[in-house]
């Protein structure tokens, strides 16, 4: 199982923050994953397609090619604006 | 020292703690205080919303502050950012640099408030008259 986490205007378009699934054996990296997640509708392909998004991996941003593993907390959000 | 909390704080007490962590060892205190404003993009914002990832926030608070203690030669530093609703003039983020001279105090202060801004996963949605909206990255 993985952990995956939506933040801010992703987690509102997509009307999720957080989910649990087990990931298909072909899917070994964040780019594959976010493709995936992509065929579950129209809403998913735009918000998840938005090439501005970041990703992190168990809490550290990552590129589209990182490898996820089992266990791993995977997360998508758009660019921060704190401070 | 880094904080992330709903509360508001008192930056004249973070100071005073500040100075007395340093013990003698410090010349120079710097700190930079960030406030709501209450317009942005030519519009009025009547209340800001603060969302974060809560655990990679502070992973990464720490890490802004570790690498500005090391790149500075700090002898404390401090980042305190709070989350959830705010209003116009409150306070949201305050950093402050403790070291043996001015020049790395301001140097290690304008590190860490530019570093937040474009690493800490934190993302504000402001209340305007045309409804809710999230703030895009670069106009804050």
């Amino acid at each position: 199982m993985v952990q995956l986490r939506y933040f801010a205007s992703l987690r509102e378009a997509l009307g999720i923050g957080e989910e649990q699934l087990a990931l298909p054996d072909n899917i070994t990296t964040v780019a594959q994953l976010s493709a995936w997640l992509q065929t579950r509708g129209t809403d998913w392909q735009q918000a998840l397609g938005d090439p501005r998004l970041h990703t992190a991996i168990n809490q550290a941003v990552v590129r589209p090619d990182a490898r996820i593993h089992d266990g791993d907390e995977i997360a998508w959000f758009p660019p921060v604006t704190g401070g | 020292m880094i904080r992330v909390q709903q509360a508001d704080f008192d930056p004249g007490l973070e100071l005073e703690q500040l100075r007395k962590r340093c013990a003698g060892r410090a010349g120079a205190v710097a700190s930079f205080t960030g406030l709501v404003r209450d317009r942005n993009d030519g519009t009025t914002v009547s209340r800001l919303t603060l969302e974060h990832y809560p655990g990679m926030t502070e992973k990464v608070l720490d890490d802004i502050a570790a690498h500005a203690m090391t790149r500075w030669e700090l002898v404390d530093a401090v980042i305190i950012h709070r989350v959830g609703p705010l209003a116009p003039n409150d306070r949201i983020v305050f950093v402050a640099a403790a070291c043996a001279h001015r020049n790395n105090a301001f140097r290690a202060c304008e590190y860490m408030i530019d570093v937040l801004k474009t690493e800490a996963p934190f993302w504000k949605q402001e209340e305007t008259p045309h409804g809710r909206r999230w703030v895009e990255a670069g106009e804050s």
